[in-house]
């Protein structure tokens, strides 16, 4: 057995005084084994050692909350016996390594953590950001990715509904791949991770234990160099045909009495599950690691623990029941193993070949792992840009639009989605390409949206005002399909916290985060935190995600953002400065990429999204869409063309030019469409609520035309934006 | 009227076909792949997924799975045996249907709604449907339909093409082809047209809240032809 020492232990990713640690608490040197679960538990990516203490500001709460962070995933409360079981994850290290096979595997790892808990998954989503277009890896990675997330999803028959793409150089060394799962599960049968009671069994299902994914969670806890290839083997291998028959046997197991407590094996394994389970129940536990299938020869209990082969489960059983389980798994031809029992040492005790092989305090693998305050550093506010009126001189409309619908991060991402089963299970309302996905609730009227959400670009220039957009740009996609937001999950994706200023984004993030959640009564309940994607002292801008979830009580009354009819009116509902800073429109047409991000102003967010709301209640609304990206034009563009209907915009009112009228990025705006008899109404209404609405134009022609500024097919327009992603990946 | 919906591990269509049968009146059961028989029907249908995981080849391990003989002899005795994407891949696998399915020629998976033109109505799947081209949706990864030139000239003479691709005004062309497959063919019968295996999923339209409608048009059909 190979001999630990401080060496040995920098090797497994631990800090010398971390290892100082180990050995004070355990009075003595760890084994090779102790040493590989220790590192497994106090790695970045399972202890959230720079993260916790930030974390608890998060905004968790609400009377929709049935669990909040800290379980397999977040429970919301959707009215009558119903809930959702909801995560967002990131699987960014190994996609960038091996991208089918990390992407696919992060989309099996999150359904895991939804059905762990007793849901049927019913819906995936996902937002991936990849390097700049020019990049050499940029193709290769983006079609690695997205036929991994769609061999994997389409396979099990989960609909992938939404998603959201991004490009930036910021990502050439460290792509991003979030996956997130919605299931559906009645409230009064939801499973926990927490175990009770002494000498329960605890039972191995699903995959064999193989060598893949060993040091998994600590490769994904460090930063990339030059030989980052050489890590292929800790990329895990999906089997998504295992674990669709894992998900029904779990399924039809959690329809009778017999689990205590379940838990998937996902990040450090055998490891992260069995520490877990005891912990929460404050129990020990001990596991014959004999006993484990194994799909290799010879594999020691330092593999065992530290594998992390996709598709397993442990679950502590009520004893007596293990026949009973063990015909189920027999039935869906998975392993069955009964590995150990819970003990009430408070100790995990591994055996392995009639000999114990470790036994650490449960405390010091979870309650004791390392906290850190690091340090960080606050961003300013950058100082406003003063665009002059020489910086539009020689601009004409026609031709921003035009560039602007090609922009890598506008254009139309059906060569993505068209690879993702987006109709399977028969409840998909509403496709990607919308403001966001819907699906019924099977057999109800009632139908969840979903959506994910981010703005590297305004947080890397605010943290904090960027970590409020999210959260606000995430409520507008659930207000503007007509669904009352209920809750968030957050990814959040940052460089080195070993850094100040990457440790202050991330801060100031969350900050930002927070005070939009508890302000729009919007919680987050579950989530995580990748660190560390950074690649040769190069981080990504920060780039927190948020998946949202709305309710639609009435599947009927969900709204859709195609223009309907001729001579209706549209409005923009939300004040126009002209806000340019950080916007598409400056980056691109002006080369400018300096500035602060459009200001968030909770206040009228809020007012509003209910105004909204409340209007498409009184049937008064027939389109939605809400203003974000590009500003209004882009919006009005994506609307036109989705419906194949051209506008007539009308002049626009105040003191801004057209450019910073119809490309500015001001937040909490929205466009709906009207119908004339109801429009006095409307207008009465918001007027009535102090809401700020712009009349914007008339639905009419197949062209879009301002004055003698623009006139445009909707044909042109639409062939440019259809194809751009397309020629890109053939190119 | 009664159906049997044959659930492989790997399967994921069969709710949504379940689903489908009853909204139009048929009496539907399931049944596991590891059965022997299957109870009384006047259809069986293979649904979509992927069965034992498409190991091997799609339909493959299926094409050799315990339930497969009592579905075959179904078959032989004149039942209605209608197979869908994975169950479509089965039936090729069996040689209940003559021809393979090849990947896609673009080489991804393809989710969207395509339209297909009925080329024959002497049978009980399309019978009575008014419609020429119908709406329906497909998602599969191994749609390129493709068998020899001597089967060809076989299933055309024997009038066994029974969908192919085509726009919405019915033009079966090269240019309405999504996945390569040989003559646009989206989905074919055997020489006595008791047997059907196409890749659309008419069981994903069957509400105008989901991709569309015209999947009603061939359950409601299906229905009246007992």
């Amino acid at each position: 057995m190979t001999e630990v020492n401080e060496q040995i232990a920098v090797e497994h990713g631990l800090k010398k005084d971390e290892y100082k640690k180990i050995c004070d608490l355990l009075k003595r040197t760890p084994n090779i084994t102790e040493l590989g679960v220790f590192s497994a538990m106090w790695n970045e990516h399972c202890s959230y050692k720079s993260s916790r203490r930030h974390l608890k500001k998060l905004h968790t709460k609400g009377s929709q909350v049935i669990q909040g962070p800290g379980e397999n995933a977040g429970v919301v409360d959707i009215e009558d016996d119903d809930a959702i079981v909801f995560k967002i994850e990131s699987h960014n290290h190994p996609s960038f390594i091996e991208p089918y096979q990390g992407a696919a595997t992060g989309v099996g790892g999150i359904m895991r953590d939804v059905f762990t808990m007793g849901a049927r998954p019913i819906a995936n989503l996902n937002s991936i950001h990849f390097g700049s277009i020019d990049h050499e890896k940029t193709r290769n990675l983006l079609r690695g990715v997205v036929k991994g997330i769609g061999g994997y999803g389409n396979c099990i028959g989960v609909p992938t509904i939404a998603g959201q793409t991004c490009f930036d150089e910021s990502y050439n060394g460290n792509i991003l791949v979030n996956a997130m799962t919605l299931g559906l599960v009645n409230k009064n049968k939801i499973f926990y991770s927490k175990a009770a009671g002494v000498n329960k069994p605890v039972i191995y299902v699903g995959s064999k234990t193989g060598r893949d994914g060993i040091h998994g969670a600590s490769m994904a806890s460090a930063i990339f160099d030059d030989k980052i290839e050489e890590k292929k083997p800790t990329v895990q291998v999906g089997d998504p045909f295992t674990e669709k028959l894992l998900l029904e046997a779990c399924l039809e197991l959690m329809a009778g009495n017999s689990i205590i407590s379940i838990q998937d094996m996902g990040a450090a394994g055998l490891t992260s599950s069995s520490i877990e389970m005891a912990s929460k129940g404050n129990l020990g536990i001990e596991i014959d690691l004999t006993n484990v299938p194994c799909r290799e020869e010879n594999m020691t209990p330092y593999e065992i623990m530290l594998s992390e082969s996709q598709e397993r489960m442990l679950i502590v059983l009520e004893e007596g029941k293990e026949n009973e389980a063990k015909k189920i798994f027999d039935k869906w031809n998975l392993d069955f193993a009964v590995i150990g029992k819970t003990t009430n040492s408070k100790n995990i005790e591994l055996i392995f070949e009639n000999k114990k092989v470790a036994e650490i305090p449960i405390d010091f693998l979870a309650e004791n792992s390392p906290m850190y305050d690091r340090k960080w550093t606050k961003a300013k506010l950058p100082k406003e840009n003063k665009f002059s009126k020489d910086d539009f001189k020689s601009l004409k409309l026609s031709e921003c639009l035009n560039k602007i619908l090609t922009d890598p991060n506008i254009a139309d991402k059906a060569w993505i989605w068209d690879q993702y089963d987006h109709t399977v299970m028969g409840d998909t309302i509403q496709k990607p390409g919308g403001n966001a996905g819907v699906v019924r609730v099977h057999g109800t009227n009632k139908a969840i949206a979903a959506a994910v959400d981010s703005s590297a670009t305004y947080c890397h220039a605010h943290p904090l005002t960027g970590g409020k957009q999210v959260v606000c740009e995430s409520w507008r996609n659930m207000i503007s399909v007509g669904a009352k937001p209920i809750a968030i999950t957050n990814c959040l994706n940052f460089g080195n916290p070993e850094k100040e200023k990457n440790m202050g984004e991330f801060v100031e993030c969350v900050e930002g985060i927070t005070e939009a959640s508890k302000y729009l009564n919007y919680p987050v309940v579950s989530g995580n935190v990748s660190f560390y994607n950074e690649t040769k002292d190069k981080g990504i801008k920060p780039t927190p995600s948020i998946g949202g979830i709305g309710l639609l009580s009435d599947y009927k009354q969900m709204v859709t953002m195609e223009l309907k009819n001729n001579g209706n009116y549209l409005l923009v509902i939300g004040k126009t400065e002209g806000h340019l800073d950080q916007s598409i429109f400056a980056k691109n047409i002006l080369s400018n990429q300096k500035g602060p991000p459009p200001e968030i102003n909770l206040f009228n967010e809020k007012q509003n999204g209910m105004s909204i709301l409340n209007l498409k209640n009184k049937n008064l609304i027939e389109t939605c869409h809400d203003v974000s990206l590009g500003g209004i034009l882009i919006a009005i563009s994506k609307m036109s063309i989705k419906g194949n209907k051209g506008v007539k915009l009308f002049p626009t009112e105040g003191l801004v030019n057209k450019f910073e009228y119809f490309f500015g990025e001001d937040q909490g705006r929205y466009i709906v469409e009207i119908k004339p008899e109801n429009l006095e109404n409307v207008e009465k209404i918001l007027k009535k609520d102090s809401i700020h609405f712009d009349k914007l134009g008339i639905i009419e022609s197949d062209q879009i035309t301002y004055g003698s500024d623009l006139t445009i097919s909707i044909d042109d327009i639409k062939e440019g934006y259809k194809k751009w992603l397309k020629e890109y990946m053939v190119n | 009227m009664k159906s049997s919906v044959i659930i492989f591990p790997g399967s994921n269509c069969d709710r949504d076909m379940d689903v489908a049968l009853k909204k139009f009146g048929f009496e539907n059961q399931m049944v596991w792949h590891n059965d022997i028989e299957i109870p009384k029907s006047d259809l069986i249908v293979l649904p979509g997924g992927f069965s034992y995981g498409d190991y091997l080849r799609c339909g493959s391990i299926a094409g050799k799975s315990r339930i497969i003989k009592s579905v075959i002899d179904f078959a032989n005795s004149g039942g209605l045996v209608l197979g869908i994407c994975n169950g479509f891949q089965i039936l090729t696998e069996t040689s209940l249907l003559p021809g393979i399915l090849q990947q896609n020629k673009y080489l991804n998976f393809i989710c969207k709604n395509v339209f297909v033109k009925i080329k024959n109505k002497e049978n009980k799947y399309f019978e009575k449907i008014k419609k020429d081209v119908l709406e329906l949706h497909i998602a599969h990864n191994e749609g390129n339909y493709f068998c020899s030139n001597d089967e060809l000239k076989s299933i055309e003479d024997n009038g066994q093409i029974a969908v192919t691709y085509c726009d919405n005004k019915g033009n079966d062309d090269e240019k309405n082809n999504p996945n390569g497959a040989l003559k646009n063919i989206a989905g074919i019968f055997n020489k006595d047209k008791n047997i059907l295996g196409m890749m659309p999923h008419p069981e994903r339209m069957i509400d105008p809240f989901l991709s569309g409608e015209d999947g009603s048009l061939f359950f409601e059909n299906l229905i009246e032809s007992f």
